[in-house]
């Protein structure tokens, strides 16, 4: 299964997780909706989780593919917590819509 | 370790109390704790203490868990007649002490699992705290921000992780450091450190990555934003600093000169744009980015008196902080208005508040005998021994721009018309609160080889 893995080269994972990555970000930066916001979030991280098993893989090395439940055990401590709070500005503002909060500023 | 089980131990405790029903009992009970886990802390100083390569309790780790045990001490005491005004005080508390276990973890990781693991400990409670005012939007939108910044950093320091673990094929940060000196041209280790870099500077608020923290800080509680200008502050630059200083501290080449511009924008942008804002808490939120500029300055140029500056600079900031948005408090609520003029003429009636405030603002603005002066003294003593003139030259000239938006709180205080002279009414635990930063301010402002002895 491993060396399934190593049949591609190493710099193609390196840059599919990186334009994964990419995509995460201009999301994050360019979608006004909150929910999509937060599955950018996720594709940032799954991107990485994929980055890390390919390194972990190639290195012969366990720790990679540990460190990947750590983060997915993380990013869904905190997803929880981001729908939570969407949830208590949904009630207050009747939008998921990340323009209506802009009451802060100056 | 003892911290860690400590601390752990009482937030499970914080949560019992409620189906116990010994609310009452609680407070006391998280100051003695706090104390017995300040007591078993100390303890281990001078015993370094490693756990299966993950945590490693050295005297870094001692020191910055001691002085983030006192301030969260100050503010437990702080905080405490907010958060019983509510009904779900002991889950606010219960909240705070497990972001605490997180801050004790960023002090002393050795492994970058633990890293990321205490920062996400650290901030998953406070995004919750941040937006723990549900009616509020403001504090919605504050708590929605700062979740939305705080997982977006996240993912820039999980890729940086990642990077750096292609290289050196371990997460383990003495064999990063031999690896990375060995790999040290390799474009994967130069993208890690910066990746790493800005996942770090978007928890400790250094320009261009401190956008989130004026909104922040001033839709939270105010208790809560004195928790994350202080506790937060505090850890994000010992993990900063911990992280640079064993990995990344032989190939200063690839990260001072981008530090260097970033810690110019932070202290330009923070200190001018704190002189336009109206509201006090908004004017402190800048002050807090600008202080961030002036804190890593001592990251930019690594030496051995790095270590002492950084926490001295942390300790006496955050106590200062701790002063000011504790008579943010009582004046805001006292008179329904956070700005500058709500106060104006209070030092007739007010003589404690208006001289408190007054020591924390001159501390904050860097004035002889208060502990603020020391702190930028020694962070500009070691950019000058690393041969960083021109950034203290530019650093010099922003504190002189802070001194100016700091004295207008000063002024409004003394030298405006009164406004009215009723007393404002502080309690008793205020009142501790502020005897005990402003002698502290004082104290280390005179004697500051209290704290710099230590490390």
């Amino acid at each position: 299964m491993l060396g399934d893995l190593k049949t591609i080269p190493l710099d193609w994972y390196i840059l599919l997780s990186s334009i994964l990555f990419c995509i995460g970000v201009m999301g994050v930066l360019f979608r006004r909706n909150a929910i999509i916001i937060f599955m950018s979030i996720e594709l940032m991280l799954n991107a990485v989780n994929l980055l890390l098993v390919a390194f972990s893989a190639y290195h012969n090395d366990a720790k990679g593919q540990v460190f990947v439940f750590f983060t997915m055990a993380v990013a869904a401590a905190e997803i929880a917590v981001g729908l939570a709070i969407l949830v208590v500005v949904y009630r207050n503002t009747k939008s998921t819509d990340i323009d209506v909060l802009n009451r802060l500023k100056g | 370790m003892n911290t860690l089980i400590i601390l752990s131990a009482l937030g499970i405790i914080a949560l019992f109390a409620e189906i116990f029903r010994f609310r009452k009992a609680l407070f006391p009970l998280i100051l003695l704790g706090l104390g017995g886990a300040f007591f078993f802390t100390a303890k281990e100083y001078n015993h370094p203490q490693i756990f299966l390569g993950m945590m490693n309790f050295d005297n870094y780790a001692v020191i910055f868990s001691c002085a983030i045990l006192i301030i969260a001490f100050l503010w437990f005491m702080m905080a405490k007649n907010y958060f019983l005004q509510e009904t779900s005080v002991t889950d606010h508390f219960a909240l705070i002490l497990f972001s605490l276990v997180g801050a004790v973890v960023m002090v002393s990781f050795s492994n970058l699992t633990m890293l990321f693991l205490g920062i996400e400990i650290l901030s998953v409670s406070v995004y919750v705290l941040a937006a723990s005012d549900k009616s509020n939007v403001m504090s919605n939108e504050s708590g929605f921000k700062y979740f939305l910044m705080g997982s977006f950093a996240t993912g820039f320091l999980l890729f940086g992780i990642t990077l750096i673990y292609g290289i050196t094929g371990s997460f383990d940060l003495a064999s990063i450091h031999t690896q990375v000196a060995a790999n040290h041209d390799s474009g994967l280790v130069i993208a890690g450190i910066l990746l790493l870099m800005i996942g770090l500077a978007f928890k400790s608020s250094l320009a261009p990555f401190h956008f989130w923290a004026p909104d922040v800080y001033e839709g939270a509680p105010t208790t809560v934003t004195t928790y994350m200008a202080t506790v937060v502050k505090t850890a994000a630059f010992a993990a900063f600093f911990r992280l640079f200083s064993t990995c990344f501290a032989g190939v200063t080449g690839h990260w001072t000169d981008v530090l260097w511009w970033m810690v110019v924008l932070t202290l330009f942008v923070g200190n001018v744009s704190a002189v336009r804002q109206k509201s006090v808490k908004r004017l402190l939120a800048y002050s807090s980015v600008a202080h961030a500029g002036y804190i890593a300055i001592a990251v930019v140029s690594m030496g051995a008196a790095s270590t002492s500056a950084i926490l001295y600079y942390t300790f006496t900031y955050s106590i200062s902080s701790i002063s000011a948005f504790t008579i943010l408090f009582i004046v805001s609520r006292h008179k329904g208005s956070k700005d500058i003029s709500a106060f104006e003429g209070m030092s007739k009636a007010n003589p404690l508040l208006s001289f408190a405030m007054t020591v924390a603002m001159l501390s904050l603005a860097g004035i002889p005998p208060t502990a603020g002066f020391f702190a930028k003294y020694y962070v500009f003593l070691t950019a000058i021994n690393a041969g960083n003139t021109l950034l203290v030259l530019i650093a010099v000239i922003a504190a002189l721009v802070g001194i100016y938006y700091y004295f207008r709180v000063i002024i409004a205080i003394y030298f405006k018309p009164e406004q009215q002279l009723v007393p404002i009414k502080v309690g008793p635990l205020h009142r501790t609160v502020l005897i005990i930063t402003t002698i502290l301010t004082l104290l280390f402002g005179l004697f500051p080889n209290l704290i710099l002895g230590w490390i």
